[in-house]
């Protein structure tokens, strides 16, 4: 999907603000800005203009050319802060919208213009809205941030970005004055020099707002441009009303301490951690106390908030008493939760199943976790297999019911030297790991022949034999093959499980 | 403490009939998570099976949470590794096995298999006397346990009694087995000779322990298919360490209407005294 950016700047945003709260007046008008050099003309409204008075000069020369200029203080901060309220209110027209200091923003609109009936209707609808709110604004729309800026401030009567000024690239002021001296004064000149001229000229600088190169491949949509979304926030505010007021400082510890913990799980649902805060306290004879405190680190550490605070409550004056507390956290950075409680937590309540797996596979590796699965096979050692421990069970026809099964089953069969009376009898006695074992029970042959399908022709046939030695061990030996059968010369028995 | 007398760690059940009525071991003592040790030769099953009859007697049914069997390297060569088919058939399904090369990988398992809640209880096995496992590592063991309700049995495969904080240390080995009824030539239901030897609420003593259902019961078992007179002539029906064997013999009438029961019920004191038959 294409991308669509709508610029909206407010050309005369600090007067307009001002005609807001004290109404528009017909005489000549300046807002000034104190400078080191004394009063300076900031914004200034149209009759001051038509005076002949322009912005930035000194106030002094300005009461020259018209004496009769009434001047007010200017207000940058609330102008921004007007601005962020703005930026968040154009979320109205599309998704994401971002500041364009001083006096303008950007808002993303990609694919919703239709909603206001295409383009035309969303410029219209955006001017009258914000005509409304008594803003003068000029709005455009174009494929890139940088060309709906550039159209936007520079674009009254031209559609052709190549005719637009240089200024139209977001330059700063001695970029623009090194162009001007080279002569190029519009947007399509720059194209007409050598690119890696211009490149060679500005290699120096990499900030976009002092290279055209960056600024003009921003404009075409040929480098990226990121948007820095403005999201309204809300401060996290948690308050205690009190049935009686309080007027002692144990309670209002006790206060404090229930205050810190809700906005402990307030910041910890919102994965955040408070850098500032601030508690008021409002007394009965009407006054408010408030208390402020900066840490150093976001936190939501409960205990470490309160005790902070505590220290800053001892000059408390309480007067007829406390009857309302609020705590909140104008200041907030993200703060995810840290390891430690992981810990903790582990500590006291045990870790689940998972998470003892991860724990174990981290340091021992995943394939030491197994668990064992019946597979359908007559072969001892392939009638389970180890699947990874929270593996789903895989379906099964059924299992194979085993007569009887040792408890352990040794990773390789160890070769036994056995005593029988006679070669397709029973064990009378057998030597294993240099210990003599003599059979005093015994139970057998479970024949189980070799899987044809998968073995080799000469693999021989298994009887198995569970035996009881005199001092009432169990074990599962086997005797591989038979003696007349052709593969193989005498048979080799072997000791393959232990029993319970 | 409370104090325990010998006789309390055998309930016997009242309305079954006398011949039904064999002592049940009760290994928790009350029901707590319990940090266990049971020793026992490497050339035998013993050991574990015994392991997992006690952990199986304590767990209360209807338990569907899985158990963690660790095991290092040189128990595994040793002893092998558990085999599925062969698993009491309550525990088959729930097994999680752990493989680990060095011991102290094996207790790092066991102690984090501790703190998992989702875990009904952690059998270990490990070869010898590694250095790792001293009496702080089985401190830690304990705590754990205690902490979390999990319990460990923790198998020792050709070891030496070295010091531990374990609550209950066992001596494990292989008991023949009773003949089956069918055929008698064939090995039965297995049996362990097993020495208390050192536990915090019970006294120490020997018996021989058999599984019976989801408990662990002493001596022989009287019901159907079981041979008692064999398990009265092996040698093996004494009473506890160092005390008198319980007579048997040809006192006829006891024979003749009691024996089993009456066998049983001598047997089964730890310190020889007899129970009323």
């Amino acid at each position: 999907m294409p991308r669509r950016i709508l610029s909206i700047w407010c050309a005369n945003l600090a007067i307009d603000r001002w005609q807001l709260a004290e109404g528009q007046s017909p005489a000549p008008f300046a807002l000034l800005a104190e400078t080191a050099h004394g009063p300076r003309i900031a914004a200034l409204n149209r009759a001051a203009r038509e005076a002949g008075v322009r912005a930035g000069t000194m106030l002094a020369d300005a009461r020259a050319l018209c004496p009769e200029l009434a001047v007010a203080p200017g207000d940058p901060g609330g102008d921004r802060a007007f601005l962020e309220r703005l930026t968040v209110w154009a979320q109205r027209w599309g998704p994401w919208s971002a500041l364009d200091p001083p006096d303008g923003l950007l808002v993303d609109i990609s694919g919703v213009a239709h909603l206001f009936g295409g383009e035309r209707g969303l410029l219209d609808d955006a001017a009258e809205r914000l005509a409304a709110r008594g803003l003068s604004v000029r709005l455009a729309i174009a494929s890139t941030a940088g060309a709906a800026w550039a159209l936007s401030h520079y674009g009254a009567d031209r559609e052709d970005l190549n005719q637009l000024p240089v200024a139209a690239l977001r330059l700063d002021p001695a970029t623009l004055l090194v162009l001007h001296r080279l002569g190029l004064k519009r947007i399509g000149e720059l194209s007409g020099v050598a690119r890696d001229a211009l490149a060679r000229r500005f290699r120096s600088t990499r900030a976009p707002a002092a290279n055209p190169l960056i600024r003009l491949d921003q404009l075409l949509g040929k480098v990226p441009e990121p948007l820095l979304p403005v999201i309204a926030g809300v401060v996290p505010l948690v308050q205690r009303r009190l049935m009686e007021p309080i007027r002692h400082r144990g309670l209002l510890d006790q206060v404090l301490g229930d205050l810190t913990a809700d906005l402990a799980r307030l910041l910890e649902g919102q994965a955040q951690g408070a850098r500032r805060l601030e508690l008021a306290l409002w007394k009965v004879d009407g006054e408010v106390l408030t208390r402020k405190l900066e840490l150093a680190a976001a936190s939501r550490d409960a205990a470490h908030i309160a005790r902070l605070f505590a220290g800053k409550l001892d000059d408390l004056d309480a007067g007829f008493g406390i009857e309302l507390a609020r705590l909140s956290a104008p200041w907030c950075e993200p703060l995810a939760l840290s390891q430690a409680d992981f810990e903790a937590a582990a500590e006291a309540h045990g870790t689940s199943l998972a998470a003892c797996i991860d724990r174990l596979g981290a340091r021992l590796g995943e394939a030491a976790i197994r668990r064992p699965q019946p597979l359908a096979s007559h072969l001892p050692e392939r009638a389970q297999r180890w699947v990874p421990p929270l593996e789903p069970e895989r379906a099964a026809q059924g299992q194979l019911a085993f007569h009887a099964r040792p408890l352990k089953l040794l990773d390789r069969a160890e070769p036994i030297a056995v005593l029988y009376a006679s070669p397709d009898g029973l064990p009378r006695r057998f030597r294993w790991r240099g210990q003599v074992h003599e059979v005093a029970r015994a139970e057998g042959p479970e024949r189980i022949a070799p899987e044809w399908w998968r073995a080799r022709g000469s693999t021989r046939l298994r009887d198995y034999y569970r035996i009881e030695d005199e001092q009432g061990r169990r074990y599962w030996i086997y005797r591989s093959g038979l003696a007349d059968d052709g593969r193989g010369g005498v048979p080799e028995w072997y000791l393959q499980g232990l029993c319970a | 403490m409370t104090v325990i007398t010998p006789l309390a760690a055998f309930a016997r059940p009242r309305s079954l009939p006398r011949r039904e009525a064999l002592p049940h071991w009760r290994p928790g003592l009350g029901g707590a998570a319990l940090h266990g040790e049971v020793f026992a030769p490497a050339g035998e099953g013993s050991g574990a099976a015994l392991a997992l009859a006690l952990a199986l007697d304590a767990r209360q049914t209807g338990e569907e949470r899985g158990w963690l069997w660790v095991q290092d390297a040189r128990a595994i060569r040793l002893g092998g590794r558990p085999y599925q088919p062969g698993l009491p058939p309550a525990l088959r399904h729930r097994l999680i096995h752990v493989a680990t090369r060095t011991p102290e990988d094996a207790l790092f398992a066991l102690e984090e298999g501790l703190r998992c809640r989702d875990l009904a209880f952690v059998i270990g096995e490990i070869a010898g006397n590694p250095k790792a496992l001293g009496f702080t590592a089985a401190r830690r063991f304990s705590l754990a346990v205690e902490r979390h309700g999990v319990p460990l049995w923790l198998v020792r495969l050709d070891a030496e009694r070295a010091l531990s904080s374990a609550r209950q240390r066992w001596e494990a080995r292989a008991a023949p087995s009773l003949p089956p009824r069918w055929n008698p030539a064939a090995p039965g239901a297995p049996a362990w000779q097993a020495e208390l030897f050192r536990a915090r609420a019970h006294p120490p003593g020997k018996w021989v322990l058999r599984e019976k259902g989801r408990q662990l019961v002493h001596g022989p078992l009287s019901d159907r298919g079981e041979d008692t007179q064999a398990w009265l002539r092996s040698g093996l029906a004494e009473g506890g360490e160092g005390h008198p064997p319980v007579p048997r013999g040809p006192s006829a009438p006891l024979q003749a209407t009691l024996a089993p029961a009456g066998a049983s019920c001598a047997i089964l004191s730890p310190i020889g005294e007899r129970a009323s038959a």
